[in-house]
């Protein structure tokens, strides 16, 4: 044997080893099961195959641009207060589709020039455009618009995320999803039922405190016309639970501030608790600042009552005994145990700066998993089989190169698998299949070319050099366009999709190097040991 | 062994046949579309509502029909999924029953219905979660362990699931199939908190109308970057002439690979766009075979017609075009066959398309290649330089 071709083998045992080592890692023992374990550890299985649920929802971006704008509209009335400036009227005309929108009417003509200021000391994140009869417009700034709605989303990941990992579920996805729609991708991996988890997903969890002004009362046209038709300005009328001793499902309304003495993000901690009757309760702890904020409310309105407010339904309601500075709880309706633990999580993760929507929903038992592992490993084994013995009845001694070439493709495959964490799902074993049968016809354009050169009178040796060196160019097209399309499946897909076209890419990738190098040299070695005119056996 | 040693076949005088044929399927594909079955979009593409059931008897399709109807669901679609000794009913609900307000309704609604049977108080075991198991593990204490037994009764209800899924299927129709795996005091509590349905929901596919409407667009993208790409490739690598034939061929395989699932009424759903994309980068493979050899030929034959070279070309690469797509067949049809019923629209899109790609590269791709040189020179111009192998 030259030594070139000693240092080609043992590149091939080499790269034989190194992805051994990709595919099972150092296994704690070389028994079958042993084996499964410890390939299992680097190769993970896709939702499809191990159950679990996935989801796609959309965050109500237009909630964030909402409350900003809903703050610029509190802002802009104050100031034109202040400056004694009249106008008509502010609203948001569409706060739907165009949440960003404020429009302004009926201010003098001379006092432009001080609208212009307030727009620009004030809301420098606006545009202030006039339109005719003393019609002013504001609009959020595009770029600012997009970093908005952009925030919105990246938060609304770290709040799911955060209420996720506290649930304990193991291995999520959670990352955003597809184009510019606002999506979010959630894969979680073992959950077979997953009402409970999403509803601790879309719960936004926004925690307020306001002053009550007015309640219970029994509807909606009860508080209307307990203020005469009109509610003040200043206050909102929220639901809340029905007055204890009434029937499940009836509500009552409170009249509320519409400014909140303590948000959210006053939030220091929040844990499960239990009342004074044993009754499941939340405690929370506000941080410095809020509880400064607190302790001035609550000194102002002694006497008073206060609403705990979550997700804009009255939870609580209390008289203010006393100044407060830091605590409170919230128990509201009949909490159990669970609800109590989800809720208090829940306000430790995080308000969501927007609602979410839920657009997509999967839910694989595991005990379809376990079938389709079943039958797609049954379909690659029998496909293989198929092919493998084929080679070796139509080109006898070269199908034995052929296979070789093949396994390696296959233990190359697998072991880029596990080097790059890629995730195997059941269109993946589809993929490592077609890869067994798409790259097969690489060692098909090459030995038949070699037949070709062979039945054209050429020796063996030159025969085998022809054949390669004609099918490269082909065999590298036809890879090119099928990696093509592949890639372009990897761009659009997802999920079990996803994993088809990860592990058809690979799998064209290593072929190149085994249909061509390792067979070349296979074929090299076998010329290396013939006489002279000995035929091939091909 | 070898098969089409010395062929000599007049594909090109076959020009004709081969193009009714292609007409007949192609023509057949988009009346389907059109007028029968319309596109049959899976739900991934039309939005709806899918729950697999799987039963522990053969399931009454007529009793679950007026069971669903009773329950509201009056646009419910039944059918028998996968093997009949298999028990699986696919129930079908439309997007209109996929509100993005309450996605899950009409799941929740199909499971209630299933259930109206259940005793008051206890939970349906076939289809309890493992966490719930778990927490009533925890709370009933039946092997005595004290406050600090999470991780053994985690153990227990994994195997309790375990049993289940894997032992039985995915449905128990008795608590003793459990003894064995599970510590016996654990079997013995389970009927206090749990009944035994005659049912287990085995996969739910559920989106609503906007990631519906938005699929489409991007299975369409796709499919036309995937096309465009194919041309900017073979354009590249041959002439554009070979570049535009090839995507034209492979355009003819997709579009009768469409249109034989509008025929058989199958779902396209996701993988089977995945399958199609596949195709429109594998169907490739034998035309670019062949035109490389005529690309070869040109330059040996140089006196021949092009006709005459490209008959000869498609001869001498006949035994690869068919050994390689029939290799690749075996592996396909290995996958349809053996696959399972997930895998199923996957699988028949791709044996389509092999069979369909293989015939197209040679009854398609090559006389294009010969009928436009044909056209040049009716036109009274020089015929195309015919390109030179660029290493």
């Amino acid at each position: 044997m030259n030594k070139n071709l000693l240092w080609q083998l043992l590149l091939i045992v080499g790269v034989l080893l190194a992805f051994l080592f990709g595919i099972f890692g150092i296994p704690q023992s070389f028994s079958g099961a042993g084996l499964l374990t410890a390939m299992t550890n680097r190769i993970h299985l896709g939702l499809d195959l191990r159950g679990g649920t996935h989801l796609i929802l959309q965050v109500q971006v237009n909630d964030a641009i909402n409350v900003d704008s809903d703050n610029a509209v509190e802002i802009l009335k104050e100031q034109l207060n202040k400056r004694k400036i009249a106008f008509a009227d502010i609203s948001k005309p569409d706060p739907q589709n165009d949440p960003d929108k404020i429009v302004l009417k009926g201010v003098p003509a001379d006092s432009r020039k001080d609208l212009l200021d307030i727009a620009n000391d004030r809301l420098p994140e606006y545009n202030l455009t006039s339109g005719a009869d003393n019609t002013w417009t504001l609009a959020m700034k595009p770029q600012i618009l997009a970093d908005l709605k952009n925030k919105a989303v990246t938060q609304a990941i770290e709040t799911i995320r955060n209420r996720i990992d506290s649930l304990g579920v193991s291995e999520p996805t959670i990352q955003e999803h597809g184009l510019g729609q606002y999506q979010i991708l959630v894969q979680l991996p073992g959950v077979d039922d997953p009402a409970r988890v999403k509803d601790i997903m879309q719960s936004t969890a926004m925690l307020e405190i306001k002053q009550v002004m007015g309640g219970p009362f029994p509807s909606e046209q009860a508080a209307l016309q307990d203020k005469g038709g009109v509610l003040p300005a200043d206050a909102i009328l929220l639901p809340g639970h029905g007055a204890p001793g009434t029937a499940a499902g009836d509500q009552s309304w409170y009249l509320v501030s519409r400014v909140s003495a303590v948000r959210g993000k006053d939030l220091r901690d929040a844990q499960p608790s239990t009342d004074q009757n044993g009754q499941p309760n939340v405690r929370f702890e506000l941080t410095g600042e809020g509880g400064q904020r607190f302790f001035n409310f609550t000194s102002a309105h002694v006497g008073d009552s206060l609403a705990v407010v979550l997700d804009n339904k009255v939870q609580e309601v209390a008289n203010i005994k006393e100044a407060i500075r830091d605590t409170g709880e919230i128990s509201g309706g009949s909490m159990n145990q669970q609800q109590a633990k989800d809720l208090s999580m829940i306000l430790r993760s995080g308000a969501l700066p927007a609602g979410i929507k839920y657009l997509e929903e999967r839910t694989v038992g595991p005990s379809l998993g376990t079938d389709s592992i079943r039958a797609g490993v049954r379909a690659a084994v029998y496909g293989m089989l198929a092919v493998l013995i084929f080679m070796l009845i139509y080109y006898r001694a070269a199908g034995i190169n052929a296979d070789i070439a093949l396994l390696l493709n296959l233990v190359i495959l697998l072991g880029f698998m596990g080097y790059f964490e890629a995730v195997l799902t059941l269109p993946g074993i589809a993929g490592v299949i077609l890869t067994v049968g798409m790259g097969v016809d690489s060692n098909v354009l090459i030995f038949e070319r070699i037949r070709e050169e062979l039945r054209n009178g050429k020796t063996p040796p030159s025969a085998v050099d022809q054949g390669f060196s004609h099918a490269w160019i082909t065999i590298v097209d036809t890879h090119v366009t099928t990696i093509v399309s592949a890639a372009i499946l990897f761009l659009f897909g997802t999920g079990p999709v996803k994993g088809f076209a990860v592990t058809l890419t690979f799998g064209l990738l290593a072929n190149l190097f085994t249909a061509v190098f390792v067979s070349r040299v296979i074929f090299d070695w076998v010329l290396s040991r013939k006489q002279r005119g000995d035929a091939l056996s091909i | 062994m070898e098969f089409f040693s010395h062929t000599n076949i007049d594909f090109l005088g076959k020009k004709w046949y081969f193009l009714a044929f292609s007409l007949v399927f192609s023509v057949a594909g988009i009346f389907s579309m059109l007028f029968w079955h319309g596109i049959p979009y899976g739900v991934d593409f039309r939005g709806g509502t899918l729950v697999y059931v799987k039963f522990s008897h053969t399931p009454n399709d007529n009793a679950l029909r007026a069971a669903m109807d009773h329950a509201g669901l009056h646009n419910a679609k039944i059918q028998r999924y996968d093997v009949p000794s298999s028990n699986e009913v696919l129930i079908d609900l439309d997007v209109q029953e996929t509100s993005e307000k309450a996605l899950d309704n009409g799941k929740n609604q199909i499971i209630n219905t299933l259930e109206t049977n259940a005793p008051a108080g206890r939970t349906d075991l076939n289809n309890g979660s493992l966490s719930a198991i778990k927490n009533y593990l925890v709370d009933k204490d039946p092997m005595h362990l004290g406050s600090d037994a999470d991780q053994k009764y985690a153990q227990q209800a994994q195997a309790i699931v375990d049993g289940r899924d894997k032992g039985q299927g995915g449905v128990l129709s008795s608590f003793d199939q459990l003894r064995g795996s599970v510590d016996p005091s654990v079997v013995a509590s389970l009927p206090d908190g749990f009944f035994l349905s005659d049912f287990s929901v085995r996969n739910v596919e559920i989106v609503g109308p906007q990631v519906g409407a938005q699929l489409r667009r991007q299975a369409l993208l796709a499919t036309a970057y995937s096309l465009a790409g194919m041309l900017i490739y073979l354009g590249f690598r041959f002439e554009w002439i070979y570049g535009v034939a090839a995507v034209v061929t492979v355009f003819h395989d997709t579009l009768i690979t469409v249109g034989a699932f509008s025929l058989l009424n199958k779902d396209i759903s996701l993988t089977v766009i995945a399958a199609i994309l596949t195709l429109i980068g594998y169907s490739n493979n034998d035309t670019i075979v062949v035109f490389d050899r005529i690309r070869e030929n040109i330059k040996l034959m140089r006196r021949e017609k092009l006709s005459e070279i490209v008959n000869r070309s498609i001869n001498q690469t006949l035994s690869r075009t068919i050994l390689t797509a029939g290799l690749t067949f075996l592996t396909v049809l290995a996958l349809y066959v053996f696959g399972g019923e997930v895998l199923r629209g996957f699988s028949l899109a791709l044996v389509i398309g092999i069979l369909i790609g293989t015939y197209s590269s040679i009854a398609i791709a090559a006389p294009i290649l010969v009928a436009y040189q044909d056209w040049r020179i009716s036109k009274g111009k020089r015929p195309a330089a015919m390109p030179v192998r660029t290493k």
